[in-house]
């Protein structure tokens, strides 16, 4: 059943033991291992793995070298929030401590190349080392010369090295306009469903048997297969629901064969755990607890998205709620809203062109701070002083992220703002303070 | 520095002075009110009762947040727990960051006090390792960082009295290299290998803690709506990388709504949190717990009289939430009153003040004589007992009336709870909702003049034998804890009421259906509306004139208890005699302070300029600053102003100013440093927004304020 990885120049129990670590990826890990070559041997300089969110890149590779005992340094480009600590980790795992310590407050590229360089003299490459980076799509955000020069390392540096980037994007979107070394390309497609049940069914619990692990999986699977694929997601969710499934069985009710009466019991729940669990509406600890109790006693556990309800001050409420009208009406149209005598203003001769579409469709629109202020004074129905702390509360606003700036912060004069808050928030609001907010919108005229 | 305030600003920081306060403030009291000489005790009765509030509120807000830390204390403990043993099913869970989602209420300035105690509170009784964060210090993925380097300085700082040398030193050389969740890791791990091989004795250390061999490293987003949702994202993906390795939590603070999580980050990021929900008491319960124990008790003598309390309770409802701002508002007023009213050195605890009152001067009491409520009293008073009081200082002294007041409050506040509790549970509830709603009216009109009262009392006649019950039991609750003899008695009396309604119900008389049976003789025959009516107003007469049953007039009797309570304790504080002294009634000055008009006083600057530059009275001069003269003309003019126009009028009254001879020939004309001056004061203007350019018409400005003289 395991295909039988070969190289030469590795041992032989060890690639046995790597394969069986690597179900389903027999045939990538054997690509990798003869592009890698024997250990000695110099590599190709770059090799760059592309694939969905857990579809066992990092895995695999992390097995190989682990397993195989290769000298290499694995970066996650995540945590590089600066170049200096990529080069700190690289040079820290392959030289350790002191080569690292040698690198200058904020190093460049060549410092980077220049120590290596002096270390490598001193400790030359007997294998070939290998630098993982993974999530290598940040590597675009970083500096421009970063990404060519760590494609050719193996040349910069003169030493037996080869790059291993991890993606979940294509190399095209890498590609930088000016050119560089092309790496080699390797893809790791999806597991199929298959697979999914392959590699789950090998986690089975210790008191349980394999068999009905795997029937567990199986049915896991046929529930969450249509809108989940993530291996981990789907480990995640297989350990949280297991005790439910073997809940009849320590009841004594059925036995582990009767996997239809085992079906019947679990399926609901597993439907319920699409919405809640899954969608982290609610969290494992809470999803764990709810099982222990008895469903019916507990009631529908409020998920994280039903506490919408915000409490806001009276006046913070209308600079909302001017804020929206100022958003998802057209200028034009506050004469007729805001304005006693406006004269009749028919909304078909009033439309150009490119307003016939729904301004909720097109998502809300900026404004400058004197029209919020305006339309604020005529909708609120007392005379309110302009008091520095209406002013504040606008921007208070801003930070709490119900209204968003959209011009710079540094422009102090005439500001601009979109409205960040959706219809049915703003519905809630206004029936708050009594205020009919679809008579004022263009929109539902 | 962080400011205070719900909202954001500009905000000065003066450098702090507290060298110089202590002289200082002494000295600005006996600017308030010329020649007082008892400004130093007034400033020390003020600063006794300023730190008596403090204490009460910050006491009170712990007892409020009590609840919520426990349960926020129990799930870090929880978690730290449930991550060391492990079974199958948490082996094969993907490790998820615990996080507590604390949803706190859009009154962010009182939410450092609640971070501050619960980070004050983890680190006695969970774990020493908690940071803070603020989003302000955090704009980008460096900024995080090196709020975690403090995390690491600062527990390393605070621990590390007996840590060995070198091991610090080699932490501090990686300190200065780079600060990566790594480095973290290997100085946790060191740190707790030598907490649990290490000398314990010698650590501060709590039984809980012994027992987490690994505490857990709290991180605390103080508020995270602020946070840029990259560098969010970025440093939660980095710590689940570690979180096998670091038992990390996190507490996100949150002030509008706990879905605010999912619309910052992605699936991806969210599931990798195992979110709990926590949710806080509402600032409107909150502030309704400060006023009940800061406002409606007799215990502090100083008051705030109905605007005041009015003003500071609509900045409240209508501005910022905020229960801190409030307490601030309150320090104001206090400050106020002790620094302006030179009477007010009788305002503090009953031994003081009668000391305080044999050492007034002449002069304090001649003000006391001068007093609107003082003399009201004395023209209540008889002939001679007038001319004693207004001429006999000792007599004054000894025939001292500031007990009256106290006598007053102390009655008050009671029979206040008792209204409150009957009216509470009202339909519509006609004085209020809240007790706030209901002393505001007391302090400000004769409550049982206003029709809300009638209607009230109305409503409560209506009331059914068991609702009756319970809200006089309800009114002896809160009438039992007074010490007052009016009080006793008044409970005494409820109590009487009470046995007799149930005394009504052990022998209770058949009732009697002489009601029901027109209702019943209309249903059964066809009316017009007409006949309806003539019915319905005969049943009107019949019950008017029908004897009362017991319970009825049990009731009666109940209701004409409280409208006496009501009527002898509950008048408004005016009418007191001295209530000058205890009472802070300027609300303008309050609300000036608090509620800042930035645009009214560059209008009143522009307008009036003597009002800020305090150097002679009188309406814009020619003498007066350029941009107040461009003001004043180019309120003269359209919507749009002609420039050139503009500049002849102003190099007019500026030659004016000068004192040229209006006959000469350079009379008006416009010279060089005119022109500077003009351009100087039109820009100005421009600045403050009053107008601005316009392609419109050359030379021309727009003007962009209505009105004029």
């Amino acid at each position: 059943m395991i295909a039988r990885l070969q190289q030469t120049g590795y041992e032989e129990d060890r690639l046995q033991r790597v394969a069986k670590l690597l179900p389903c990826r027999e045939l990538q890990a054997g690509t990798l291992l003869s592009i890698m070559g024997q250990p000695q041997q110099y590599s190709y300089p770059s090799v760059f793995i592309y694939g969905h969110r857990a579809s066992g890149k990092s895995h695999v590779m992390h097995i190989l070298l682990k397993e195989l005992e290769l000298p290499h340094a694995t970066v996650s480009c995540v945590e590089c929030v600066s170049v200096a600590l990529l080069f700190e980790q690289v040079l820290l795992s392959f030289f350790g401590c002191d080569a690292a310590s040698l690198l200058p407050r904020s190093p460049s590229l060549s410092d980077f190349v220049r120590i290596y360089r002096q270390q490598c003299l001193e400790m030359p490459a007997k294998q070939t080392r290998y630098v993982v980076m993974e999530k290598a799509e940040l590597l675009r955000d970083m500096d421009a010369n970063l990404l060519p020069a760590i494609l050719r390392l193996q040349e910069l540096v003169e030493d037996n090295v080869t790059v291993i980037f991890l993606s979940e994007i294509v190399w095209d979107k890498f590609r930088p306009n000016t050119g560089c070394f092309e790496p080699l390309l390797l893809h790791f497609p999806d597991y199929s469903k298959g697979e999914l049940q392959q590699i789950l069914s090998q986690d089975k619990h210790p008191s349980y048997s394999a068999e009905f692990y795997s029937s567990y999986i199986n049915i896991l699977l046929g529930v969450f297969y249509s809108v989940c694929r993530d291996l981990r997601e789907l480990r995640h969710l297989a350990a949280l629901n297991f005790s439910k499934f073997c809940e009849p069985l320590a009841e004594g009710k059925v036995k582990e064969s009767d996997t239809h009466k085992l079906w019947r019991n679990i399926e609901p729940h597993l439907k319920k755990a699409m919405q809640t669990v899954y969608l982290r509406e609610v969290s494992s600890l809470q999803w764990e607890q709810m099982q222990q109790v008895e469903e019916k006693e507990t009631g529908p556990l409020r998920g994280l998205s039903a506490h919408t309800h915000v409490e806001l001050p009276y006046y913070s409420k209308f600079l909302l709620i001017a804020a929206y009208l100022a958003s998802y009406n057209p200028a034009r149209t506050d004469k007729r809203f805001f304005l006693k005598h406006h004269g009749k203003i028919k909304k078909t001769n009033f439309l150009k062109k490119n307003e016939k579409t729904s301004n909720h469709l097109l998502g809300p629109k900026p404004f400058p701070l004197d029209r919020l202020l305006a339309i604020f004074y005529s909708v609120v129905d007392s005379r309110v002083a302009p008091t520095a702390s209406i002013f504040s509360q606008i921007s208070s606003l801003v930070t709490l992220q119900l209204l968003t700036q959209v011009s710079h912060d540094d422009q102090l004069d005439a500001p601009k703002y979109k409205c960040a808050v959706s219809m049915d928030f703003i519905c809630a609001i206004s029936r708050t303070v009594n205020f009919d907010i679809v008579k004022y919108l263009y929109d539902f005229l | 520095m962080s400011t205070s305030s719900v909202s954001k600003g500009c905000f000065v920081f003066k450098p702090s002075t507290k060298k110089k306060k202590h002289l200082g403030l002494e000295d600005h009291f006996t600017g308030g009110c010329e020649g007082a000489q008892n400004s130093g005790k007034r400033y020390k009765l003020c600063q006794d009762l300023w730190d008596q509030i403090k204490t009460d509120t910050e006491s009170l807000q712990d007892e409020l947040n009590r609840s919520i830390l426990d349960s926020l204390l129990d799930f870090t403990r929880k978690c730290s727990s449930t991550r060391q043993h492990g079974d199958w099913a948490s082996q094969m869970r993907a490790s998820e960051i615990p996080t507590a989602a604390l949803v706190l209420g859009v009154n962010v300035p009182d939410h450092d006090m609640t971070f501050q105690s619960l980070s004050e509170l983890l680190q006695q009784l969970v774990t020493p390792h908690v940071a803070s964060l603020q989003a302000k210090e955090c704009g980008g993925m460096k900024g995080l960082r090196r709020v975690l380097e403090r995390l690491m300085g600062t527990t390393v700082t605070v621990d590390d009295d007996e840590e060995e040398e070198p091991e610090q030193t080699s932490t501090e050389t990686h300190k200065s290299m780079h600060c990566s969740l790594g480095i973290l890791c290997d100085w946790y791990k060191s740190k707790t290998r030598k907490s649990s091989t290490g000398t314990p004795g010698k650590k501060r250390s709590s039984p809980v803690k012994d027992e987490l061999q690994q505490p857990p490293v709290v991180v605390i987003f103080k508020d995270l709506e602020a946070f840029n949702h990259r560098v969010l994202q970025d440093f939660i993906l980095i710590c689940s990388r570690y979180i096998e390795r670091l038992p990390l939590m996190f507490i996100f603070g949150i002030a509008t709504s706990p879905s605010t999580i999912q619309n910052m980050l992605p699936h991806s990021v969210s599931s990798l949190l195992c979110i709990e929900l926590f949710q806080s008491l509402s600032c409107t319960q909150h502030l309704a717990t400060v006023i009940d124990k800061l406002v409606l008790t007799s215990h502090f003598p100083f008051k705030l009289n109905g605007k005041v309390m009015q003003v500071l309770i609509s900045i409240f409802l209508y501005h910022d939430f905020s229960v801190r701002n409030f307490i601030k508002g309150v320090q104001l007023a206090l400050l106020e009153h002790f620094h302006s009213q030179p009477l007010s050195v009788l305002c503090c605890k009953k031994k003081e003040a009668l000391a305080n009152v044999m050492e007034l001067s002449q002069r304090d009491l001649e003000r006391i004589r001068q007093l609107p409520s003082f003399r009201r009293y004395t023209e209540k008073q008889d002939a001679q007992e007038k001319v004693n009081l207004m001429t006999d200082d000792t007599h004054l002294k000894v025939e001292f009336l500031f007990y009256d007041l106290r006598k007053y409050h102390k009655n008050y506040y009671p029979v206040l709870r008792c209204l409150h509790t009957l009216t509470s549970s009202l339909p519509r509830y006609p004085l209020g909702k809240q007790i706030r709603e209901l002393h505001l009216i007391c302090l400000e009109k004769t409550v049982w003049e206003t029709e809300e009262y009638q209607s009230a009392m109305k409503l409560l006649r209506m009331l059914a034998k068991d609702e009756l019950i319970a809200s006089i039991q309800r009114c002896c609750g809160t009438l039992k804890p007074v010490k007052s003899k009016k009080m006793m008695n008044a409970l005494i009396q409820m109590e009487e009421i009470l046995t007799k309604i149930k005394q009504l119900d052990e022998n209770a008389p058949p009732v009697d259906n002489s009601i029901t049976s027109p209702v019943k003789s209309l249903s059964q025959k066809k009316t017009d509306l007409f006949q309806l009516q003539k019915t319905l107003l005969e049943m009107n007469e019949t019950r008017r004139t029908k004897k009362l049953s017991p319970f009825e007039t049990v009731r009666n009797e109940a209701l004409e208890l409280i409208d006496g309570l009501v009527k002898s304790h509950l008048s408004p504080p005016e009418a007191q005699t001295l209530y000058e002294v205890c009472y802070y009634t300027s609300s303008a000055t309050v609300r000036r302070h608090l509620n800042a008009t930035p645009r009214t006083s560059i209008q009143a600057a522009l307008s009036n300029p003597y009002h800020y530059l305090q150097t002679e009275d009188g309406s814009v001069s020619n003498a007066a600053p350029d941009i107040c003269i461009a003001y004043k003309l180019h309120l003269e003019c359209g919507r749009l102003i002609n420039l050139y126009d503009w500049l002849e009028a102003y190099a007019t009254v500026a030659s004016a100013a000068e004192g040229n001879d209006p006959d000469s020939d350079t009379f008006g004309k416009v010279d060089e440093v005119k022109h500077a001056r003009f351009i100087q004061a039109v820009s100005e203007l421009e600045f403050l927004g009053f107008i601005k350019s316009t392609k419109q018409k050359t030379d021309h400005v727009a003007r962009l304020t209505w009105g004029g003289c």
